[in-house]
């Protein structure tokens, strides 16, 4: 019936919220979110505010779409209150171009404070009326009086609570009072938009605006499916089971060679595992062999304390629990104090929370510290060693295993050392997806001594 | 009120027309990103490895990070460290409980975990300076049964519990550190991504939820299943997470837009999946069901591309080896006396792919 469809239209309207939330929330991280500015407003100065343009380039890197689709996004986001335009408050808009805007404080998320409680706009309204006679727009106007008729028994009530928030807002800050007043009047824009208050055409106003919504879901959702379809094809020569390996996988041939070529300590590493450090810095950190070229590399730059520094993390991390106060005054001593040796460059308010965290060290208490480190390595040392001499010497110089071909399966064989009888062939027919040429007649190992690659006459 | 009427049926059909729509354009552009990667042809895996040693149902097995050995716990009451290579077994463990029903390799490849209907989570310490293996830790303080363990580092490790809720332990003191509660059913199994921020669980609730290590909040909630969720794993990207369950299908969800994206499923499966677990790229994903069967699906194309059939009664245990060499199954195949012809007692078939053919 009306009430379960209401109900239901209501969580709908919940649950999208909560995913715009979580965009919103993400737009303002400190790291990755949309670059803030102060924006001056007459007379005043606005902290935290961010332009047209820059909302639309943030959602348009995030989501990886074209600007048409990030300034339908973006729409949605100012018209269910989430960012409000500065200068223009009634134009709920977004323009992709220098205009500011702000984000809504959580107070007024559409989502908290839904649906909007008659009292409040009772209040809101009988301030401004308060404040200066004749400030009521025409729509308003008429609300006040409706309003005034229903709700008359509590209307002195209204005016206290008016006058109250009024002489409250007085004994602050100027450039705080526009932001405040700026925040109420957004929220008020949204709920009770300039129309005859009537439920039925806003239900339809919503309804369209959840169209959108809609519309902003499936984006999403094409462009989340592409980015697995790039994942899988980025790793798919990297996957045994899809593509094979080389020199052979150990299971079919029974040759450890595999593992044995891309040990930690091996002198030359292959060209797909060196391959692999450029698809993320996850993938350089994750591999030993990585980090030591990467430390290698900073330490020509004298930049090698950013990895010390998020290496001594991970060891705390990870280690034991009696040992991170030692750790911690350690690395304290070694990368945060004043004057320190290799004092690590992180921003004055995150070093300030450190620096008070660690008065009480835990096994996270260092973490902002480390995040941070970790993303200036990845805009800024990671991209550079990529383009590096070191890193593309080390490319040219990797090598690319020949195919080892099924041995025959013979017990008296598995695991034998002997050192090879005669030169190994090169095959007819490569694998597919190997980069093998004929050029490379041998393959050069300074490791441990290779096993025999016989041809066999199977397969 | 006439009024109101009219705009439910508007409303109602604009999101009809929406949703058309949608699947329209998802129907037209998926094709278009998925035909220029490879086809992923018929996948044959072939047993090439059984480990047999094990004499009653296998329930759990585990790799350890060097892709070469791992653990399998069996009701038997033995924990059992497999070379997998050689089919030798470096340790048997006997544990005090036969009833287990989860174990865990240390990624350091120091210790060993298991746990069971004792509630207790064992900790085995593998590098003893005598060389026995020996029980280092038991972490007791669930009341339930104790359903997955996974290690973060030889510090701590993270349980799930037949009592609806995680733990986080500190392994030196043997305590719990943290309580994940959240979920309203049994959870049944957990999964830890690179990165050790977050770890997520899929309980008897139906649903699967991430959950920040430090804060113990449950970040996520995933739901769209119709029955238990009895697996569930990360997508190689950290970005997903894809889950089996007892309403015989697996799904892919996305972390980010929270959302499911995916469901693999096909009309001739109707039994509960029991294990799951992606392939190094993440394009195949391996799932194990009640029907004895392990289904290989092609992730991006929710389509059956291959299945491992062999075992003798229901996949138990599903693992694919780090360096995404080979996948590992443990079953519940028969029980038979070990005078029986047959031999088949309870193994554990390491399977690689025995050719590969592209469209």
């Amino acid at each position: 019936g009306e009430i379960s469809h209401d109900s239901k239209k209501n969580r709908w309207l919940t649950r999208l919220s909560g995913q715009m939330e979580r965009v919103v929330v993400s737009m303002q991280d400190p790291d990755m979110g949309v670059k803030l500015r102060n924006q001056r407003l007459l007379i005043t100065v606005i902290p935290h505010a961010m332009t047209g343009n820059d909302i639309v380039e943030w959602l348009m890197q995030k989501f990886s779409v074209c600007d048409e689709e990030a300034l339908h996004v973006g729409n949605l986001l100012v018209k269910f209150g989430y960012i409000y335009p500065l200068k223009e408050p009634r134009v709920l808009t977004l323009r992709p171009d220098e205009t500011p805007y702000r984000f809504q404080t959580p107070y007024y998320w559409t989502s908290t404070r839904w649906p909007a409680s008659e009292l409040d706009y009772a209040i809101y309204l009988a301030k401004k009326n308060i404040r200066k006679q004749g400030e009521l727009i025409e729509h308003e106007k008429e609300s006040y009086n409706m309003l005034h008729k229903r709700i008359n028994h509590t209307w002195d009530f209204v005016v206290m609570q008016a006058r109250e928030q009024l002489r409250a807002s007085k004994q602050r800050r100027k450039a705080d009072r526009i932001v405040l007043e700026c925040q109420e009047q957004a929220y008020w824009l949204v709920n009770r938009p300039p129309v005859s208050p009537c439920t039925c055409r806003w239900d339809r106003t919503r309804m369209t605006f959840l169209a959108y919504f809609m519309c902003y879901l499936h984006i999403t959702l094409i462009s989340t499916h592409s980015g697995f379809v790039k994942y899988c094809e980025q790793y798919q020569p990297h996957d045994p089971i899809m593509q094979g390996c080389l020199p052979s996988n150990p299971w079919i041939t029974d040759d450890a060679m595999y593992w044995t070529i891309n040990s930690d300590s091996v002198a030359v590493p292959t060209k797909l595992r060196v391959e692999r450090w450029s698809f993320s810095f996850v993938e350089l950190l994750s591999d030993p062999m990585g980090q030591r070229e990467l430390m290698a590399y900073l330490e020509k730059e004298f930049s090698a304390e950013n990895l010390c520094f998020w290496q001594a993390c991970e060891d705390l991390r990870h280690g034991e629990n009696s040992k991170i106060p030692s750790k911690v005054d350690e690395i304290y001593k070694q990368f945060l104090a004043p004057g320190a040796t290799r004092w690590v460059n992180i921003d004055s308010k995150t070093m300030e929370k450190t620096l008070q965290g660690i008065k009480q060290p835990h096994r996270f208490v260092l973490d902002d510290a480390q995040m941070h480190i970790y993303f200036l390595m990845k805009k800024d040392s990671y991209p550079r060693y990529l383009r590096s001499e070191l890193y593309k010497n080390l490319l040219a110089r990797a090598v690319v295993p020949q195919e080892t071909k099924k041995r025959y399966r013979s017990s008296c064989r598995r695991f034998l050392r002997t050192p090879p009888r005669r030169p190994h062939r090169h095959h007819a027919c490569p694998p597919p997806s190997s980069s093998v040429g004929t050029q490379r007649s041998h393959t050069l190992y300074t490791g441990p001594s290779p096993s025999p690659w016989k041809v066999t006459g199977n397969e | 009120m006439g009024e109101m009427e009219q705009l439910r049926k508007e409303a109602e059909s604009l999101k009809d027309q929406i949703t058309a729509a949608r699947k329209a354009v998802a129907d037209a552009t998926l094709p278009d990103t998925v035909s220029s990667t490879a086809v992923v042809g018929r996948v044959q895996l072939k047993t090439r490895k059984t480990l047999r040693g094990h004499l009653a149902k296998i329930y759990a097995m585990h790799w350890a990070t060097d892709a070469k050995l791992c653990v399998s716990a069996s009701q038997d009451g033995k924990l059992i460290v497999w070379d997998t290579l050689t089919t030798n077994k470096v340790n048997a463990i006997p544990l005090k409980s036969s009833w287990v029903m989860t174990c865990a390799y240390a990624p350091s490849g120091n210790m060993v975990a298991c746990g069971g209907l004792d509630n207790m989570c064992s900790i085995y310490n593998l590098k003893g300076k005598d060389g026995n293996v020996k029980v280092m830790r038991e972490l007791a303080a669930h009341t339930g049964y104790l359903s997955c363990c996974r290690f973060l580092s030889d510090s701590e490790i993270i349980t799930s519990s037949g009592d609806c809720t995680c733990l986080l332990w500190d392994i030196e003191t043997g305590t719990q550190k943290t309580t994940f509660a959240g979920h309203l059913g049994d959870c049944m199994s957990l999964a830890v991504p690179g990165d050790f921020k977050t770890f997520v669980s899929g309980a008897c609730d139906f649903t699967a939820k991430l959950w920040d290590i430090r804060d113990s909040n449950c970040t996520h909630t995933f739901s769209g299943h119709e029955s238990d969720v009895n697996a569930i794993a990360f997508f190689p990207n950290g970005n997903a997470v894809i889950t089996g369950s007892d309403d015989a299908t697996c799904k892919l969800f996305d972390l980010r837009s929270d959302q499911e994206l995916i469901t693999y499923q096909d009309s001739s499966i109707m039994c509960g999946v029991t294990s799951i677990a992606p392939s190094l790229s993440g394009r195949l994903i391996l799932a194990g069901y009640d029907d004895f069967n392990v289904n290989i699906w092609d992730s991006l194309k929710a389509e059956r591309v291959g299945v491992l059939a062999g075992h003798d009664n229901r996949v138990s245990c599903i693992g694919v080896s780090t360096d995404g060499m080979a996948c590992c199954t443990g079953s519940w195949d028969s029980f038979l006396p070990s005078f029986s012809f047959k031999g088949q007692d309870n193994v554990m078939r390491l399977c690689k792919q025995n050719k590969q053919q592209y469209l």
